[in-house]
């Protein structure tokens, strides 16, 4: 009898994914020898035009990393969707747009400009830029169009399973593997697979007490202490809108949650839910008092959206000029 | 021909002790208020989430008028002020997102202010009419990646 | 003219091809090495609070996240105009030598390694770290995973995560040690040390008692005279933490020596159109195109380049490997890619060394690693060696501390041209009119491009390894005439 076919790719990624499935050490040895391999473009040998020569549904499980960023990552992700019996998005930015889902607060054309144009080491007299098609002396080279925004994996197929994490934790990872490897039910498509059902707080530890915050304080500005709630101390920490499954590694160290798991369970937005969090916490009713409050929290958008820009209800800054 | 003027399309989210009663006066007053308000009755203004907003302001709103009652007022204590915290909040994530805050309006009106209310809207609706429509809900088709993709094209 | 693509390059961060043109009598015009993808993370940092670099930057490489948030790190306190207290730069130090450790590991066995371990002609099937561990024993391959875990382990107990380290802040580091965690890590660090000597023998008893790959070494097609670039310490010898940035010649001569901080006068960036990544060159020398010699702008910043800009190496067995290799390759500089892949295994013990030096210092148990900057935050740069090539994060931000301009030129950036330009000697040696185009003609091509390690070596334990590759060959129609893949 055949093994299970599995497919691993990365589209607009980082290649932490790859490594996170690799830190379940030795036991990759039992992934590998349960599941037949067929397409891993990091490690392994197979093309695009074998996926293709595929029978459509014929991988069993495909897990999917990165952002969608360009046309080569989402044509890989319609292909790839086609072959794939189990399609999971792996990762925050196959979920959720991660860090590279921050472009989404700018333009193509402003990206092009800084990185082509304006950074002080390029040296670009005559302003020429990446085009899709170019013509040289020998004939014509193609690359891939880079879009205006960043999407997530959900919004340009259908997805039947998300797994959150950037990257997933190792024995999160491990325990979805080995469950699938052990024939378990796997859930109702749509759900979220290795990670848990609470928010950050509960994997934390620190003790919490009611929060009265007249300040905020960026984590450079002060220690704080280690048994005490990040939050309670001043320093914004996305805990409370973050779902739990990461074992609360970060806070462990010291520094608060920045919400790579993504939102809470039930919560379709986690930046506006963090608005509400912080929203409770302040203390103060003027106005005034409130706005000065407000102005100690550095880019909002950027730290409560960290990981989850493109997933989130405004999806991208609009171009109304402010 | 003539062009035809921009009516903002604006929700109001108005709580039930104050401000949608101040409505119901202004109504039977016979006080005139422009109809670009979608009235939705909350419980309190702390009853509006964050994510309402951008929700209306996703699915074709121009404007978020919130009404509550007066700080020290509120039914529930301190309801108005939690939503006072949270507003305050959001206009500056809207900033960053490029929505003028100015489409965010939080206003007090008590049960016993059909003017102010009727004022408050005309003010809204003038400002957010001044500010033109927003088209957010068009973002996310897939007509806008194309557009990135002939411009693309078009600089060659 | 007919066109060869190969597409996608694989083990190389994220996407690559490499387009060949032939001319009617068969022989190689030109050679394109092009990658399609581009992030923006010099735009969309902009507007980000300095202090998240160290968290955000990971984002660019999951596999070499530590070096991003050290020099992330480094930029911030430079950013912040803050010292951070000596235990913490130790701890980062240690981070980032335990990091090393693993990250050299993986590419020599499981990336670059079988190339130079079971050879350029061995079957696809073999190239890889299956077939290192027929060559060297099962052993090896449980060794190299222990090896990975213990290293992860050390990132984690310093960084918080393995992947994506979180921990560094401008003015120090958020976590410090217990005496217990202390234990665990200098164990750990005994363990890099005899791996390191167990490697050190895989590269003398696999490849260097082998006369046939020491002459693929030395010869001509895998050769390119440019300039090189690597940190040093005060007495010149190579450090991957802090430094100056020495410069030499094809020669050997030093060219320039400069602070990260005056990188500008030293680095420029050119753009074509048929790809996304830019290539950094010696402002100095100027972009001449893609040659090389003293005349080239051209310069590599890799484990060899390394060795080569610095006198020596800080701990002594690395330093006895040092010695060795010069001696064995006819003296400094070196210019034979392919042996980059035993100066990453010099490396690999000066790192093990180096990382046992600071686990037994006993200022890594101090609880003072945090200074609270003060002065109001402008302009900084940090810069640590990447195992990839020198890494430059350059960060200007307002009074508040947020960003209003990042550049970043990347440790495999570096390399771009050198890159492009050792795929397309190696074309142009190898496809010669009238040749069949076999697997051998492949492998070498990728052998050309493997030994810098670009920027993802993804470690299988039990994976074949081989890139794939597909050769095709069509007419001036667009015709397809012939199509060979690698198995």
């Amino acid at each position: 009898m055949s093994k299970p076919k599995l497919a691993l790719y990365w589209a607009a990624s980082c290649g932490g994914c790859e490594i996170a499935v690799l830190d379940v050490e030795e036991k990759i040895l039992d992934v590998a020898g349960f599941f037949d391999i067929v397409f891993w473009p990091c490690a392994m040998d197979f093309k695009y035009k074998d996926v293709e020569a595929m029978a459509d549904g014929s991988i069993d499980l495909c897990l999917f990393n990165g952002a969608i960023r360009n046309s080569e990552n989402e044509a890989l992700a319609h292909l790839l969707r086609k072959k794939s019996k189990v399609l999971a998005a792996f990762g925050s930015c196959a979920m959720d747009g991660c860090i590279p889902g921050l472009a989404n607060l700018s333009t193509r054309e402003e990206i092009f400009q800084t990185v082509y144009h304006q950074t002080p080491s390029t040296l670009n007299p005559e302003a020429i830029r990446p085009l899709p098609r170019v013509a040289v002396p020998e004939g014509e080279l193609d690359i891939p169009t880079f879009y205006e925004s960043v999407r997530t994996l959900g919004q340009v197929i259908p997805v039947d399973y998300f797994i959150p994490g950037c990257p997933p934790q190792p024995p999160q990872i491990l325990a979805v593997l080995s469950a699938i490897m052990q024939g378990a039910q796997l859930p109702p498509a749509g759900s979220v697979l290795g990670a848990g059902e609470k928010t950050c707080c509960e994997e934390c530890g620190r003790t919490r007490n009611e929060k009265r915050l007249k300040r905020f304080y960026r984590p450079w500005e002060i220690e704080p202490k280690v048994d005490e709630c990040l939050l309670d101390q001043g320093i914004v920490c996305m805990g409370p809108a973050t779902r739990s499954g990461c074992g609360a590694l970060c806070v462990k160290a010291n520094m608060p949650c920045r919400g790579c798991y993504g939102a809470a369970p039930n919560v379709a937005d986690q930046g506006v839910k963090m608005v509400s969090a912080i929203a409770s916490v302040i203390d103060a009713q003027d106005p005034a008092e409130i706005n000065s409050i407000l102005d100690q929290i550095a880019d909002p958008a950027g730290t409560f959206y960290r990981f989850s820009l493109p997933s989130s209800i405004l999806y991208r800054k609009q171009a109304e000029v402010v | 021909m003539e062009q035809t003027r921009f009516e903002p399309r604006i929700v109001g989210f108005l709580c039930n002790w104050c401000s949608y009663t101040g409505a119901d006066l202004a109504g039977t007053s016979r006080i005139k208020s422009p109809p670009n308000i979608r009235s939705i009755r909350v419980m309190c203004s702390g009853r509006v989430d964050p994510s309402f907003v951008l929700r209306a302001l996703q699915l074709g709103a121009d404007g978020v008028l919130i009404m509550g009652c007066h700080p020290g007022d509120c039914h529930y204590q301190e309801g108005n002020f939690k939503a006072l915290r949270r507003m305050l909040l959001l206009k500056r994530i809207l900033q960053q997102f490029g929505v003028s805050e100015r489409r965010l309006r939080l206003d007090w009106v008590s049960a016993a202010e059909g003017d102010k209310f009727a004022q408050v809207c005309t003010e809204f609706t003038e400002e957010v009419r001044a500010l033109g429509p927003l088209h957010l809900e068009t973002s996310l088709l897939p007509q806008a990646q194309e557009a990135g993709l002939e411009a693309q094209e078009a600089a060659l | 003219m007919r066109k060869i693509v190969i597409d996608p390059v694989t083990r190389l961060e994220g996407h690559g091809k490499i387009a060949i043109y032939l001319n009617d009598e068969g022989d190689v015009a030109n050679c394109y090495f092009q990658i399609p993808e581009l992030r923006g993370f010099e735009r969309f940092c902009v507007g980000r609070p300095v202090e998240e670099m160290p968290r955000i930057t990971t984002r660019i490489c999951g596999v070499c996240p530590e070096a991003h948030h050290m020099a992330a790190a480094k930029a911030c306190d430079a950013v912040y105009h803050v010292e951070p207290p000596a235990a913490a730069r130790k701890l980062r130090e240690l981070l980032y030598s335990a990091f090393y450790v693993g990250d050299h590991t993986l590419h020599f066995y499981a990336l670059g390694g079988p190339d130079f371990v079971v050879g350029p002609d061995a079957p696809p099937a073999e190239r890889n770290i299956l077939g290192v561990i027929g060559k060297v024993g099962l052993e090896a391959g449980k060794k190299v995973i222990e090896l990975r875990k213990r290293a992860q382990h050390v990132v984690s107990l310093i960084g918080g995560k393995a992947i994506h380290p979180v921990t560094s802040l401008p003015g120090g580091i958020a976590k410090g040690l217990t005496a217990e965690e202390r234990g665990q890590i200098i164990e750990h660090t005994k363990y890099f040390v005899e791996f390191a000597k167990f490697t050190l023998g895989v590269v003398d008893a696999v490849v260097l008692k082998n006369p046939a790959y020491v002459d693929m070494i030395l010869s001509d097609t895998f050769t390119q005279r440019v300039y090189s670039m690597g940190t040093v310490d005060a007495n010149n010898k190579v450090n991957f933490y802090d430094g100056m940035i020495r410069v030499v010649d094809p020669e050997g001569q030093e060219f320039v020596k400069f602070h990260a901080k005056d990188y500008l006068n030293v680095l420029a960036e050119h753009v074509e159109p048929w790809t996304y990544l830019k290539f950094p060159f010696l402002k100095q020398v100027g972009w001449k195109g893609f040659v090389d010699g003293k005349e080239s702008g051209v310069y590599r910043a890799t484990p060899l380049a390394r060795l080569n800009a610095a006198d020596g190496m800080a701990t002594p067995l690395a330093q006895e490997q040092y010695e060795r290799m010069y001696a064995t390759l006819g003296g400094k500089p070196a210019h034979y890619t392919l042996a980059t892949h035993w100066a990453r295994v010099i490396e690999l013990m000066y790192a093990a060394e180096r990382a046992a030096e600071l686990a037994q210092d006993e200022e890594i148990l101090s609880t003072k690693i945090r200074t609270i900057p003060t002065a109001t935050p402008t302009e900084g740069v940090g810069c640590v060696e990447a195992p990839r090539g020198t890494l430059y994060h350059h960060y200007t931000t307002d009074e508040r501390g947020i960003l209003q301009r990042v550049n970043l030129i990347v440790g495999t950036t570096n390399n771009y041209a050198p890159i492009s330009l050792s795929i397309r000697k190696a074309a142009f040696g190898l496809i010669k009119r009238g040749s069949e185009i076999t697997d051998g003609v492949l492998n070498r091509i990728e052998m050309a491009f493997r030994a810098f390690d670009p920027c993802f070596g993804c470690a299988t334990h039990s994976l074949p390894g081989e890139m794939p590759l597909e050769v095709q060959v069509f007419d001036s129609g667009g015709k397809l005439l012939t199509s060979r893949k690698r198995a």
